[in-house]
């Protein structure tokens, strides 16, 4: 477990920013204590000071998840995140996709988001930017990327994909190995 | 009589609508009443048709129900009300049929008057005895006959109306009374028919009682012939097939001899012989092996049936609420949205929600993927309730996955503080990741090791949770399995293992924790061996006393049992039964650690007690050398704990970290003034008790917002 390197500061925030904005600040500067990043085994872990301070005491090779994993980092350096940052991610959202309830369970499998299924959307949603996925509740279901801005989705054909799946809560089931 | 058209008239064109556009009646089907009569009838014949239909059914069931009542004389007796069989509501039914009775037999006679035909009269009387009769017997004919009777007074009433009014009207009324009577007569045909099929019926019916009561006294005599079987027969019968039926039957009736032996045994048997017969009998009829039966009939000398059976069915499916994410009151309804059934557990549980059935799989709801519930049995959630883990405390779960038991220990510490879950299989730690990612749980740690090490990785916990494995003879219902597959040595061999987890466990908790110092230990089985006698060890051989788990129900554990002898404190366990509460059969027990002594080992432990009260210092004197003072732990761990020490090193860096701004409650930095590598907390700013409550109100607070937008 160590902290992120500069580079890989950069390219983590990056990342987040697209979803939630300058609210990146909120989740370091807390009230409620200090909360902090760490790498353990390519992954990017978000926890409290005292969870780092006993976590420690484990050993790297059976300390499999400590607090909440973000996502990690691929071989080639990128970031990919994971839908367990989905709750960090919800609360501070910029963008977001409400889905009809006939679409929700699409989504749930791994789909892309039709035009057709689209419920609303945020309104100078621009394209290619980092939107979260809501039901027609307000239950966050995963994340994904506009494929379409605001405008080119009003009119455009039911047929074609509006959001880019990136990640459901059906992970949670289907790639349960995959998330340590 | 009116005026008539005149003839002439025709010639003249109509004027008025055509006769196309005249209302035709409703199309009418011949026979579709069953009625072949060349006859069209009229509405009130027909009404009437259906109600004789109606009662030649009556009749027919009525003499089945007499036959039932086995009354002798098939003659009808003058006595109505002794035929009257004690169904229900006699009293005033008898009374009301009674008088409705001499009511219609007046107006019978005087429908009888009225009509032509005086021969019928006798006939129709006869009837009307009959009748009355049938009506004894049964309330519900009476109140089909009352109708009738109405039925009767109106036409008559009609008929009296009609009297002075035109011819036509005379002979169809006079008509209606011919019918009237034809019906009567069809009547007491079809009685004929009835009481003779009724006969016929209760002639089939008496036979039939008396070969039910040879085959009753048949089956008594089995009974009372049961003997047991001798070696022979033992062995004749163990390559047979079981027969299900005999098994039965010995087994209640061994059960029953065994109720008060020295009465109902037979001469020369002794008590070990019918034991084991009914064990043998059992486990054929049940699967189960023997020795386990052998423990199962220790435990429940009376209740063994019970308990069986028990076994049979699942348990009723249950979820926890994940108070997390979401409350009770907000889940039921929306899952009851989704087509699945569901009402609040019990009354000692606020989260547990009984599932009776569910149009969807309850485990891919996307409430369930968002983590506002687990799938978990009721059973599970006692240990936790058990423990009672306070806020801001470090909790132990030793034996976590798949995670039920530790998100509910998250939730109850509303996710402050520590919670490190730690399992010693690796493909069920993911398992424990991906439940407590799903249910939001962020306080948490998952770790893979042998819970007999973790007192060398970690041991200053204020609460510690030992859900041990088990044998599993508590969940029999789950897992079939287990009926046959266990025996002695695998109960010892659980036995072994549960009494090292749980002294490891009693060395990670911190006597000297200003909240806690508690341990739960839990199983899922019901053998002594796996829970009264491993607790007692852990009681004479650590400074643990049982307390009062907190638990209202379940049963007290044993304090003597068989050969052994208990502390006397060990009723304060509990023990659940699936044929007493409905839940897995579990056993919960709680200790409280007043000591970090070592009893039997004083001199070596002096300077861990030193140690116990500093969480830091344990930690290095571990790492030095306190390694060399215990002996029970397997040298591939103690590599493992040694790999520690360049860890700590390697955090040293962490002050870089850019996204780090570390505060530390300055109580817990006097606590550990003497940890070598804290410099980061000390350069971090204050964060005290206040800001931390204001900050988990802030928390809150995203969470209101998040659900004010529903």
């Amino acid at each position: 477990m160590r902290p992120l390197t500069e580079e890989e500061t950069n390219t983590f925030f990056e990342k987040l920013s697209k979803y939630i904005g300058e609210n990146i600040k909120l989740l370091i500067d807390r009230q409620d204590g200090s909360y902090c990043f760490r790498l353990h085994k390519d992954r990017v872990y978000y926890m409290s000071e005292e969870q780092l301070k006993i976590g420690s005491s484990a050993a790297g090779e059976s300390l499999l998840s400590i607090g909440s994993c973000f996502g990690k980092f691929t071989k080639s350096g990128k970031f990919h995140l994971h839908v367990t940052a989905l709750d960090y991610l919800a609360p501070y959202a910029k963008h977001k996709v409400w889905l009809k309830p006939s679409a929700e369970q699409q989504f749930l499998y791994g789909h892309h988001i039709m035009k057709s299924g689209l419920g609303r959307l945020t309104e100078d949603t621009e394209q290619y930017q980092g939107v979260i996925v809501y039901n027609m509740n307000d239950l966050p279901l995963g994340f994904g990327v506009a494929a379409k801005s605001t405008q080119a989705c009003r009119n455009c054909d039911p047929m074609t994909i509006v959001v880019f799946h990136q990640a459901d809560t059906g992970q949670y089931i289907r790639d349960e190995d995959t998330l340590t | 009589m009116g005026r008539k058209r005149e003839v002439l008239d025709d010639d003249k064109p109509k004027k008025g609508p055509g006769r196309k556009t005249k209302k035709q009646p409703a199309p009418s089907f011949k026979g579709l009443l069953g009625d072949d009569s060349p006859k069209k009838l009229s509405h009130k014949q027909k009404q009437r048709q259906k109600k004789r239909e109606e009662k030649q059914a009556q009749k027919a069931l009525v003499g089945a129900k007499r036959k039932a009542t086995a009354v002798s004389n098939s003659r009808p007796s003058k006595k109505p009300k002794l035929l009257f069989d004690s169904d229900g509501d006699e009293d005033e039914n008898l009374r009301s049929s009674d008088s409705e009775e001499e009511q219609m037999q007046d107006e019978y006679s005087e429908d009888d008057v009225l009509s032509d035909s005086e021969d019928k009269v006798v006939e129709q009387q006869n009837t009307e005895k009959s009748k009355k009769n049938e009506k004894a017997t049964s309330s519900t004919i009476t109140q089909k006959t009352k109708k009738q009777g109405k039925g009767g007074a109106k036409n008559k009433q009609a008929e009296v109306a009609a009297s002075d009014s035109e011819d036509d009207d005379v002979k169809e009324s006079d008509s209606d009374n011919d019918d009237d009577d034809d019906e009567d007569e069809d009547d007491s045909d079809e009685e004929m028919n009835v009481e003779k099929a009724s006969q016929k019926m209760l002639k089939k019916h008496k036979q039939d009682e008396i070969l039910a009561q040879e085959e009753l006294m048949l089956n008594i005599r089995s009974q009372e012939k049961c003997v047991l079987p001798s070696g022979q027969e033992i062995e004749r019968e163990a390559e047979l097939p079981p027969d299900m039926a005999i098994l039965d039957n010995r087994i209640s009736h061994i059960r029953f001899v065994l109720g008060e032996f020295s009465k109902r045994r037979e001469e020369g048997r002794s008590r070990k012989e019918y034991l084991d017969q009914l064990i043998r009998d059992l486990c054929a009829r049940f699967n189960y092996n023997e020795f386990l039966m052998e423990r199962l009939l220790e435990l429940f000398p009376r209740e063994i049936m019970d308990f069986i059976e028990a076994n049979e069915y699942p348990r009723p499916v249950t979820i926890r609420t994940n108070t997390l994410k979401t409350r009770r009151r907000d889940l039921g309804p929306m899952l009851i949205d989704r087509g699945v059934n569901v009402e609040p557990m019990a009354r000692w549980s606020g989260v547990g929600l009984t599932v009776f059935d569910t149009k969807v799989p309850l485990g891919a709801t996307p409430e369930y993927l968002a983590g506002h519930y687990m799938l978990q049995g009721g059973a599970s959630f006692l240990p936790v309730m058990a423990l009672a883990p306070q806020e801001r405390e470090r909790v132990l779960d030793m034996c976590a996955a798949p995670g039920g038991k530790s998100s509910y220990i998250a939730a109850l510490m509303k996710n402050t503080g520590l919670l490190w879950s730690n399992d010693a299989n690796r493909e069920r730690c993911k398992a424990i990741v991906s439940n407590l990612h799903r249910l939001g749980v962020i306080n948490s740690l998952v770790t893979n090791y042998d819970g007999r090490a973790m007192k060398k990785v970690f041991h200053s916990f204020d609460r510690v949770l030992l859900d041990a494995p088990c044998s599993g003879t508590g969940v029999i219902s789950k897992d079939e399995a287990v009926k046959i597959n266990k025996d002695e040595k695998d109960i010892l061999r659980c036995s072994h293992l549960q009494k090292e987890l749980l002294l490891s466990a009693i060395d990670c908790c911190n006597a000297n924790s200003k909240t806690g110092g508690y341990i739960v230990y839990s199983t899922c089985s019901i053998m002594v061996e796996e829970n009264e006698w491993v607790v007692d060890y852990a009681i004479k051989k650590r400074n643990v006393k049982l307390v009062p788990c907190g638990l209202d129900f379940g049963k007290q554990g044993f304090v003597n049992f068989q050969q052994h002898r208990f502390h006397p404190s060990l009723h304060l366990a509990r023990r659940f039964y699936p044929h007493t509460h409905n839940l897995d059969g579990f056993f919960v027990a709680k200790l409280y650690k007043f000591s970090n002594k070592i009893p039997g080992e004083e001199n070596t432990k002096d300077k861990a007690e030193e140690n116990g009260e500093d969480v830091a210092k344990s930690e290095d004197s571990e790492t030095k050398g306190n390694n060399a003072a215990k002996v029970d732990i397997h040298q591939t761990k103690k590599q493992e704990s040694e790999k520690k020490t360049p860890s700590i090193v390697k955090k040293k860096p962490l002050n870089k970290d850019t996204a780090t701004n570390t505060p530390s409650n300055p109580k817990k930095k006097e606590k550990k003034k003497s940890i070598p590598d804290t410099n980061h907390i000390q350069s971090g700013k204050i964060g005290d008790g206040k800001m931390k409550k204001a900050g988990f109100l802030k928390k809150k607070g995203f969470k209101n917002k998040k659900k004010g937008k529903k």
